[in-house]
């Protein structure tokens, strides 16, 4: 069971201004530990964000965003008490999701 | 109370507090804490912790001047320990040189006892005017051969203070490479050749 | 490079526009700093750790299965506003001077029940290997943003303390000859592109102490004032420093007084 995301959804005039903090490893895939055996991949692929019915952002990943990445972005069409849900999976087909109300 | 007011006697508070902590023996005994206070870690043995003549005369005198017989008595022991090339010559391979003063790893508890250690030169000095990630706790050796030519003087002046900069400047800030087993001769004959070989992007 | 380190550096890339490729790599390197700080706002990856901290202070756990409302950090049993910057201290019930998280231990284990040997099985968080203590510590360490630092040191305990950390500050050993001062002891210095803090002045002092505990990003790690003295004393080619040992605490005790009137800004967000 992962970490829950930290979200926050403010209005910045006609824009919702979104900051969203994830709790990952994100592994790469090319790390060795102290053994020097390497550690299995295991980052997140895809990252969708969902309001008033409609996909406001969907980003595709690689193993190059870093551990426990902070996700910022902005976008137009909703307003304070609407609902954004983001989603994201990994590449061990892990998910999880969350939500948060704009305020 | 006025703020800089404050900060003044918290200064002469402090500084009271430190030289109570000073005074002869009735201070704590730091040897003794540091001993309970660590556990051995791989390559990073307690003996560590037992401070040579230098280390304990330094400790002592750190937050002071070094009186003069102190200097002398520091630098005399520190320039008996300095063993010049064995085959007389200064110089190995510059690009050798380059990856032990680019090297930050080697003799902590965390490194692999089987690689040899770099000097970090790159840490405390400026060198390869193209390297721009440089410190400053040391002076700038940006064309270090090309400022200095390559006299007997200067190389034996070179080679000492890689070897044992204490020969020179007591309780220096610059570890003791040679004397401490830090580097071997091969790697100090290859900073040699990085400082001064014409061809050494220091000396660009 | 580490891949964090290359993460940072293409942040940095970006921002900077050529990176550093200008002499005067130190100062606008700096100023890229702050602008990457900058764009976190108040986010700061520190706060999974005060989460999960926060709801461990919560949580009825152990043999005895309490929560840490019991808990008397200076001011009090549960107070944890500005708790932080008045530790170290004494403390009667243990006859001992102690810093934050060796406090929290002693919660853990007298309140409730938890084994020491349990509590301080993972001090320092490595990937899915949480630390709990990491994350109380967090939890505490944010309640006292905003506080100023103080340290009265009325008990002569906390004052011998303070002496010895100040000794260790200065004591030079290992294959390198370093001491804490080595590198602490002058401003205006760095290594490589990592200013100096001088910690013996109040102005260093509190520059380093007010922000620690922090999100280390190379690491992806919150790291506390206990891990932060190990690791340099790694660094220094030194033994293992031991978790809430005398020069530990010492140490911590010597840095916060010196920092003292310094406003809490923790956890922060580093390299």
């Amino acid at each position: 069971m992962s970490d829950p995301m930290r979200i926050r959804a403010v209005m910045l005039g006609d824009q919702v201004d979104v900051k969203i903090l994830m709790s990952h490893v994100m592994e790469t895939g090319q790390r060795k530990d102290a053994e020097g055996v390497v550690v299995p991949a295991h980052y997140i692929v895809k990252v969708t964000a969902q309001c008033n019915g409609r996909t406001v952002l969907s980003a595709d990943w690689g193993a190059s965003v870093a551990k426990n990445p902070y996700l910022s972005f902005r976008f137009k069409g909703a307003a304070k008490g609407d609902k954004l849900t983001v989603t994201w999976t990994d590449t061990l087909a892990g998910t999880r999701t969350d939500e948060a109300t704009i305020s | 109370m006025k703020p800089l007011l404050k900060l003044f006697l918290q200064a002469i508070v402090i500084g009271l507090l430190a030289r109570s902590a000073q005074a002869d023996g009735s201070g704590p005994n730091v040897a003794a804490a540091m001993r309970a206070s660590f556990e051995a870690k791989r390559q990073a043995t307690m003996a560590r912790l037992t401070q040579d003549e230098t280390q304990r005369l330094c400790t002592q005198h750190a937050a002071l001047p070094l009186p003069r017989k102190v200097a002398a008595r520091i630098t005399a022991l520190n320039r008996a320990t300095v063993k010049p090339p064995s085959d007389g010559a200064y110089f190995g391979d510059l690009k050798n040189g380059e990856v032990i003063a680019q090297t930050g790893t080697g003799l902590q508890s965390s490194d692999d006892p089987a690689k040899p250690a770099g000097g970090n030169c790159y840490a405390c000095h400026e060198l390869a005017g193209s390297e721009l990630a440089f410190g400053t706790i040391g002076p700038s050796l940006r064309q270090y051969g090309k400022l200095r030519g390559n006299s007997p003087a200067v190389l034996a002046y070179t080679w000492e203070k890689l070897y044992n900069s204490n020969a020179q400047m007591p309780c220096s800030n610059m570890p003791r490479f040679g004397a401490r087993g830090i580097l071997r001769e091969q790697q100090l004959k290859d900073l040699m050749a990085f400082l001064f070989d014409p061809a050494s992007p220091v000396n660009q | 490079m580490t891949r964090r380190a290359r993460a940072l550096a293409g942040a940095l890339g970006a921002l900077c526009g050529l990176g550093l490729t200008t002499l005067q790599a130190a100062p606008s390197t700096e100023d890229a700093i702050a602008e990457y700080h900058a764009m976190f706002g108040d986010e700061n990856p520190a706060e999974l750790w005060q989460i999960r901290g926060e709801a461990l202070w919560h949580e009825k756990r152990g043999p005895r299965h309490v929560d840490m409302s019991g808990c008397d950090l200076g001011l009090g049993a549960g107070v944890i506003a500005g708790a932080y910057a008045q530790l170290p201290r004494w403390f009667e019930d243990t006859q001992q001077v102690q810093d934050l998280e060796t406090r929290l231990v002693t919660c853990m284990t007298t309140l409730q029940g938890l084994s020491r040997e349990e509590v301080l099985k993972i001090k320092f968080g490595d990937g899915e290997k949480k630390s709990e203590l990491e994350a109380l510590t967090a939890y505490v360490v944010t309640a006292a943003k905003g506080a100023e630092i103080r340290l009265p040191m009325q008990h002569p305990a906390e004052r011998a303390a303070y002496a010895l950390g100040q000794g260790v500050f200065y004591y030079r050993a290992g294959p390198h000859d370093f001491a804490c001062a080595t590198c602490h002891g002058e401003t205006g210095k760095r290594i490589r592109l990592q200013t100096l803090p001088k910690l013996t002045e109040p102005a260093g002092a509190q520059n380093a102490y007010t922000h620690w505990p922090a999100y280390r990003v190379s690491q992806g790690e919150l790291r506390t004032m206990e891990w932060r003295l190990q690791d340099c004393f790694r660094q220094q080619r030194l033994p293992q420093l031991k978790f809430g040992s005398e020069v530990a605490i010492g140490l911590t005790m010597f840095l916060a007084k010196t920092a003292e009137g310094g406003v809490m800004a923790a956890p922060s967000i580093k390299r």
